[in-house]
């Protein structure tokens, strides 16, 4: 088997129909490959979220990362994209969700493409992750601490957000949770009530929680990033895709 | 936090960001992630003019401690000039 990959920018069709920009990664082996959607984090579509992107592909995944903030910031620095979509109100929820859904198309439509198709996201993206799982037919789902599944946005918050917890029954695939213990946003007693609600409701999923993590501890170029925590992080999901995604 | 939580006000006043100087529009202040300061949360000021683009802005990420220090190093120097010498009716 090649280790080899390609990965670079493409355009996909999101929401609505809209063309936006996307980061694609993917192996160069023939061989039928499952596919994973990346949510970026709210920092935007950075140069972190794309070597998360070609990390997937050099284990074995088509990987695609919608650009969230192509239509309001196409050519601006991740920064100055997020920053201009903060200040117009956030990224609405059902936007998001056909975004992923065009990303999701995309990907099924690629040479090698096995079929089947998961997500992660990280930070927003986490709570972005739950609500794609729960409104679209996908096979694996990653929450990396993805705050507000379970608690309500607080007030200010753009009115399309709604809280998540009511659509825990349509949630359509396995769900890995992986959580910091020291954040509090999600805090252990929001994803300790998410754990619930999904046991209760015979929802397959896998939460771990590490201690001396807070928020975003897979993020390597900021003082968060945890080694022990991500390392253990990206086996496990390389894990349970390779569970859930196999063709 | 990963909040769109924002206070964003329109302003009056010139900026320099990386293209140099242009005309402000609109600040925004928010307690969340920093992109480049060395703390999980900082409190993040963007002056910006989103007509000319997103790239038009200058963006700050402070200590909570120091964004008010900000605060009242504004009030003294303001107290320290004459009322209205910097206002817009100036």
């Amino acid at each position: 088997m090649s280790d080899a990959i390609t990965a670079g920018s493409v355009t996909i069709t999101g929401h609505g129909g809209d063309q936006i920009e996307a980061y694609l990664a993917r192996p160069l082996d023939p061989a039928p490959h499952g596919s994973v959607v990346v949510i970026h984090h709210m920092p935007g579509y950075d140069a972190a979220t794309k070597e998360i992107v070609r990390r997937f592909a050099v284990d074995g995944f088509a990987a695609l990362c919608p650009n969230l903030y192509s239509r309001e910031a196409p050519d601006a620095s991740p920064d100055d994209a997020s920053a201009a979509v903060r200040a117009a109100g956030g990224v609405p929820d059902e936007r998001l969700v056909g975004d992923v859904d065009g990303a999701a198309r995309h990907l099924k439509s690629l040479e090698g493409a096995n079929g089947k198709v998961g997500v992660i996201g990280y930070c927003s993206g986490g709570r972005q992750t739950f609500l794609s799982a729960c409104s679209l037919r996908l096979d694996a789902a990653v929450d990396c601490y993805g705050a507000f599944v379970v608690n309500d946005p607080p007030p200010g918050m753009p009115s399309s957000m709604k809280p998540l917890l009511g659509l825990a029954p349509d949630l359509s695939c396995p769900l890995l949770g992986l959580f910091g213990g020291d954040d509090q946003y999600p805090g252990p007693e929001e994803t300790a009530k998410l754990a619930a609600e999904l046991d209760k409701l015979g929802k397959t999923h896998e939460f771990h929680t590490y201690e001396g993590a807070g928020h975003a501890f897979f993020s390597v170029d900021r003082p968060s990033y945890r080694p022990e925590a991500a390392t253990d992080g990206w086996a496990r999901i390389l894990d349970f895709y390779g569970r859930h995604l196999a063709a | 936090m990963c909040t769109y939580l924002t206070e964003k006000i329109a302003i009056e006043g010139s900026g320099k960001g990386a293209q140099g100087w242009f005309g402000l529009s609109h600040a925004t202040v928010y307690v969340d992630h920093p992109v480049h300061a060395g703390y999980a949360h900082t409190v993040n000021i963007d002056f910006l003019n989103p007509a000319i683009g997103p790239s038009a802005r200058v963006a700050v990420e402070l200590t909570e401690e120091d964004a008010l220090a900000l605060v009242a190093a504004i009030q003294t120097a303001l107290a320290a000039a004459p009322a209205g010498l910097a206002s817009r009716n100036q």
